[in-house]
């Protein structure tokens, strides 16, 4: 028993003890103050909080999500409020649509600066004013390449019958009708009934070559060398990638969609000023240097990647050329109509199969 | 002997059923590829990055303290309930007991959720104390329903001797009843401690900013895949489990031994 006290009474303490200690230096104005960051699981360098709150003073308290929905659920339950959030592009859409983000003060974040300009003014805040990109990626083909010989550089090769039975899509709507609107040369956010329902019938004559429509089970299928030809995004296929040197990832030619990650405030933030100190920090060159690496997504930061290694920087997976970013899209809310008529297509589709 | 043979089979094959997938997490805790279907060779170095992660360790830091705090504090409740509810009328003691169900039969999600509103409701602040709370909230049945059966077994003659030998009715309890009942309450707060150290739906609906515990961490890595330093995590809390466990059975062998075997 008396163990028990005692026990309690050291775990009370080191749970209270932890003192204040405020310095007031005037290189860092912010000292003392607080800042709430939510942010995916592992997608942080691991001591970089600890050298944010080191160079500012500014102590965090760092919360992680594992999808935007619940980062959306849990910022709109109000329980916390948060001072800066990192969802991605569609999702920090419907924040600025719903009002829930504050404009940033770009001279409290000067290392803006260094975001590569395909990244800025893009749909889902198109006047650059709520959010710095943290990390981006496109949706591309994973093979592995002792099943598959030839070249893989288009969306076509889904679509040839001599993988029968060894092709993964996924099991979303948008991405499978960006694959399928990709490939007839069509945006991937189409509103023209026609080019969906043109998109509808090459997707319904692949279907018999499918193996599985499958979410994250397709990262176990690729490893377990269980098909041949999958569609996947870069970051899933870099972890792939890592866990068998089978594996390869190609961004077809005909443009795909991608995806960014970007730090916004939302406005329940209580120190704006902290939050665009943390925005700067994290686009700070070497910060941003080490999270990609650390992250191995490709990141939106110029001088992060000129100090990337040759082989990752000059990688036309991790970073395609002009051109083809040029023909990629992020995807942009198609509004109720057309998100129902998309819905209807994919029930179709999935009816069509049984 | 055949059939002792096929016995121990059987045996083999049920042991083996729920121990393989916790011997490969242990093996695979020591690859030194980052894979979970190639040997790599043998490393220890998850183990070494899994202390320098400050995610990790200030995750698995929470997870303890709440569930030692939860499952000390429940297990004093439970113990002290048991005992009331024990002496309680039939009628009451029915309605009682129902009422302690409750939350054993109701599923996570709707307790996590409910504790999640009222605390919001109170004016609480969701973070650590709220998710303690909810630990002790949940564990306190599991506590009385594990010491209530021990009880009733109890001869309640030697209750009432202590009170005929001058004893207080505290000084009863404590240095009477509390002794035979004892097994039972360190295995209720045994079972207390695992419930909470692997909850996940309720601490995850109850948990504030800054605060989460191993389930919530590992849950949100989905993303990105559940990185090597976890196997090395969940090999050492196995580890740490099992041997309490084979200390408490000690432990209790040694005690029903020299009370030479007199209650069952």
């Amino acid at each position: 028993m008396k163990k028990i006290v005692l026990l309690l009474t050291s775990l009370m303490l080191v749970l209270t003890g932890c003192g204040k200690n405020v310095e007031t230096d005037p290189n860092k104005p912010l000292a003392g103050t607080t800042i709430y960051v939510y942010n995916w699981g592992d997608y942080i360098a691991e001591d970089t909080i600890e050298r944010f709150t080191k160079e500012t003073g500014i102590k965090v308290i760092y919360d992680t999500f594992e999808s935007n929905e619940a980062m959306y659920a849990k910022y709109k339950s109000g329980a916390i409020n948060y001072d800066v959030l990192i969802p991605s592009d569609y999702m920090i859409e419907k924040l600025i649509s719903e009002n829930e983000l504050l404009p940033l003060n770009f001279d409290n974040i000067p290392n803006a600066k260094y975001i590569d300009s395909s990244f800025k003014n893009l749909s889902y805040d198109p006047q650059n004013i709520y959010s710095v990109p943290y990390m981006w990626g496109t949706l591309g083909i994973i093979y592995n390449k002792e099943m598959v010989d030839e070249e893989v550089d288009s969306w076509n090769i889904l679509w040839d019958s001599k993988y029968k039975g060894k092709i993964i899509m996924m099991e979303s709507v948008r991405d499978s009708f960006a694959v399928a609107l990709k490939r007839l040369g069509y945006s991937l956010n189409s509103t023209n009934k026609t080019e969906v329902d043109e998109a509808f019938a090459t997707l319904v004559e692949q279907g018999p070559l499918v193996q599985a429509y499958v979410m994250d089970q397709v990262k176990d299928k690729m490893i377990g060398e269980e098909a041949a030809l999958a569609v996947i995004y870069a970051g899933d296929a870099v972890y792939c990638m890592d866990q068998n040197e089978n594996l390869g990832y190609a961004v077809p030619k005909e443009g795909t969609n991608f995806f960014v990650d970007a730090m916004v405030i939302p406005k329940t933030s209580k120190n704006k000023e902290g939050a665009e100190a943390f925005i700067n920090f994290m686009n700070d060159p070497e910060i941003a240097l080490n999270n990609t690496e650390y992250i191995g997504y490709s990141t939106p930061h110029t001088e992060a990647k000129a100090m990337l290694d040759e082989e990752v920087r000059n990688n036309p997976d991790a970073y395609p050329p002009k051109e083809l970013i040029e023909k990629c899209e992020v995807f942009v809310d198609l509004g109720p109509e057309m998100t129902a008529y998309y819905n209807d297509k994919w029930n179709e589709l999935k009816a069509s199969l049984r | 002997m055949v059939k002792r043979g096929i016995e121990k089979i059987y045996l083999g094959l049920i042991i083996l059923f729920l121990y393989a997938p916790i011997l490969t997490l242990i093996v695979f805790s020591f690859n030194d590829s980052k894979s979970r279907a190639k040997w790599g060779g043998f490393t220890l170095k998850w183990y070494k990055n899994m202390l320098n992660d400050p995610l990790i360790s200030k995750s698995l830091y929470y997870t303890l303290a709440i569930a030692l705090l939860a499952s000390v504090i429940a297990t004093i409740i439970g113990t002290l309930a048991a005992i009331g509810i024990h002496v309680m009328r039939k009628k009451t003691k029915s309605l009682v007991l129902n009422v302690t169900y409750m939350p054993v039969l109701n599923p996570d999600i709707v307790t996590g959720i409910s504790l999640m509103l009222f605390f919001v409701a109170v004016g609480l602040k969701l973070g650590f104390t709220s998710m303690l709370i909810a630990h002790i909230t949940f564990n306190i049945p599991y506590v009385i329903l594990n010491i209530l059966p021990k009880l009733s077994s109890l001869n309640k003659f030697t209750y009432e001797a202590a009170l005929d030998l001058g004893a207080h009715p505290m000084q009863a309890i404590w240095k009477v009843i509390i002794p035979e009942i004892m097994p039972n309450i360190i295995t209720g707060f045994l079972l207390a401690f695992t419930l909470s150290l692997d909850d996940f739906v309720i601490s995850y609906f109850t948990t504030g900013s800054g605060v989460t515990n191993l389930s919530i961490t590992i849950y949100t890595m989905t993303r990105r895949g559940i990185k090597p330093e976890i196997n090395a995590l969940s090999t050492m809390l196995f580890l740490s489990v099992l041997i309490l466990l084979l200390i408490i059975n000690n432990r209790t062998e040694k005690q029903t031994k020299k009370l030479g075997g007199s209650n069952v």
